[in-house]
């Protein structure tokens, strides 16, 4: 590369990193808010960096004060693995059902299953809630679980991933003798593991960070997950904005975490099928 | 081969066809059940509620069949249309985070080093949860001593903007917002759409001595087409279903100035407990939903070429 292109490169490149930083702005007011007194929180000119270093008093108060966010920590993690095992599973038995067995009913029940994607959750939320009544499903966790658990969005991706494994690998183990149970846990999903792991990711960040389906579904205050709670510790703790930025940082470290590690994974699912919650 | 023989055969094979059939049915079973009794029941229902009025609380023998009454009263209801029109005004947050983000994709997929690093920056407000996010906008946009209104005032403004307190400032903050939050989805996907772009169609176009604006117009634009199309009826359909944002922020308020539909329906049906209006608001939400997807089918193949 000439010289000029590189130089020009670098500056575009330290332009960039200005507009990120900017664009990053909130999350550096925040993470700094929660490390101060809350005298101090809106002192101005903004002091990014604490004054009087109080080390993580806040996160004490806001994980084992009165509102203690370990619990619902506890009850988000609980509510996210469950969901995101039930629609793994599901998505994938069915993906495998209706892309690697040959069944008549199986073009027009996948229609149907395509075609519930199109129903907005928003618009069904009065029967569901009804229906959860009636049930004994609503205010738990089981219910929670059920209702994130059956995504036809995880049934089409993997789908697509089942569909791109070549037929010989399932006829020659039919001709072995392998039941479709056998071929679908031996051969064929371990095949697409890397895709499975990319939706699970995927699901568990849409799962952790769903503030709707718990806002309306759950009304105890024990089974709250994170994004109630916070909300919940918002309106008690009104005018204590350090307390307040402590438990949104603490809301948002873990997805933070889970994003580093699965980083490739996640952009390319997002990238791959383009995919939204 | 003689006719028993044949027979025999023809019988192995329709048992191994049944065999099929029970399997192929085990597999989808659980999903099936399972949008059968999310999805499809519910909207099922939510057609049949939408007719009647039913407070929730008298119980099944309490729902009144009243035919189209609701929907009589939705088009004169004020504060629906202010929520139609609000999720109309919030589209426009759709294009203006589809080029700010097209723009991004396209300097950091040539322009820059350190690519992944930017990736990740402008990730990071989509992979928080919108309630932490809200809530420190909610801070920031203080309209006293929130940094952004300190700010605006050492610049000399004496009377900045209330921001979301303001009815005349909170559609447009919650907007913006949205935008900030939406910018990351759009941009890996626009990247992704970049990085299949054929290299040698920008070397033909250079050799033949096309600038940087023609090739942005004529292969870059054009050939993202199918990108661009997605990107645009996704954001459409996610503008249309937003709630969280509007629930943490402002609950619709202040006057009603953010008020949308899933909000109306969300108060209609939780807070004044008319479970029939509130459906008859949610089957709105659907056409909406519904028309945008029957666009898509159809606009695919019409309008995204090269």
């Amino acid at each position: 590369m000439r010289k000029k292109e590189v130089a020009l490169k670098g500056i575009i490149t330290v332009l960039m990193a200005v507009v990120g930083i900017l664009f990053l702005l909130p999350f550096a007011w925040m993470l700094s808010a929660s490390f101060k007194l809350e005298g101090e929180v809106f002192t101005y000119p903004i002091q990014w960096i604490p004054s009087e270093w109080i080390g993580f008093r806040n996160y004490e108060e806001v994980w084992f004060g009165k509102h203690p966010f370990y619990k619902y920590y506890w009850n988000s993690i609980k509510v996210s693995v469950a969901t995101t095992i039930l629609s793994c599973t599901v998505s994938a038995l069915a993906a495998y059902g209706f892309s690697k067995i040959n069944f008549k009913a199986s073009k027009w029940l996948f229609f149907i299953v395509l075609a519930t994607f199109m129903v907005p959750q928003q618009a069904i939320l009065v029967p569901q809630f009804i229906l959860y009544r009636m049930i004994g499903l609503f205010d738990s966790h089981p219910g929670l679980i059920l209702l994130n658990g059956f995504s036809v969005l995880g049934t089409f991706m993997l789908r697509q991933f089942f569909m791109g494994l070549p037929n010989d690998y399932i006829e020659s183990a039919k001709i072995d003798g392998a039941g479709h149970f056998r071929i679908f846990a031996k051969i064929a999903l371990p095949l697409i593991t890397p895709a499975v792991a990319t939706y699970a990711i995927l699901r568990f960040i849409w799962t952790w960070n769903d503030y709707q389906n718990p806002f309306i579904f759950l009304r105890t205050d024990a089974l709250y997950p994170i994004q109630l709670a916070m909300q919940k510790f918002t309106s008690i703790n009104g005018e204590f904005y350090s307390l307040i930025m402590a438990a949104a940082v603490s809301a948002i470290v873990p997805l933070l975490i889970l994003f580093v590690i699965g980083q490739k994974r996640v952009l390319e699912g997002i990238a791959l099928g383009g995919i939204k919650g | 081969m003689d006719n028993s023989q044949q027979v025999k055969v023809k019988r192995r094979r329709s048992s191994m066809q049944t065999k099929e059939t029970i399997a192929g049915f085990i597999f989808v079973t659980p999903m099936l059940l399972g949008v059968s009794c999310m999805v499809l029941l519910p909207i099922l229902a939510a057609f049949y509620i939408s007719f009647t009025e039913w407070n929730m609380i008298s119980g099944i023998k309490g729902i009144k069949w009243i035919g189209i009454d609701n929907f009589e009263r939705l088009v004169e209801d004020k504060k629906f249309i202010r929520a139609l029109k609000n999720n109309f005004l919030f589209l426009f947050t759709v294009p203006a985070y589809m080029i700010i983000s097209l723009f991004l994709a396209i300097i950091i997929n040539r322009y820059v080093y350190a690519k992944s690093w930017f990736k990740v920056i402008y990730f990071l407000p989509y992979i928080s949860s919108v309630v932490a996010v809200a809530t420190v906008w909610r801070v920031l946009f203080h309209p006293s001593v929130g940094p952004v209104n300190q700010f605006l005032m050492t610049l000399g403004i004496d009377d900045p903007p209330k921001w979301i307190a303001d009815p005349q400032y909170a559609l447009i903050s919650v907007m913006m917002i949205s935008v900030w939050i939406s910018i990351g989805f759009n941009m890996i996907v626009y990247l992704a759409g970049l990085q299949s772009i054929p290299k040698d169609l920008y070397e033909a176009a250079e050799i033949d001595g096309a600038g940087g604006w023609y090739r942005l117009t004529r292969i870059t634009i054009p050939l993202l087409s199918p990108t661009t199309f997605f990107l645009l009826i996704t954001g459409i359909i996610y503008t249309f279903k937003v709630f969280d944002l509007i629930a943490v922020l402002t609950q619709g308020g202040p006057a009603g100035s953010t008020n949308v539909m899933v909000w109306s329906i969300y108060e209609s049906a939780f807070v004044s407990l008319e479970v029939g209006y509130a459906s008859s608001m949610a089957l709105v939400l659907f056409g909406c939903i519904l028309l945008i997807t029957i666009i898509q089918w159809i606009g695919q193949k019409k309008w995204v070429n090269y």
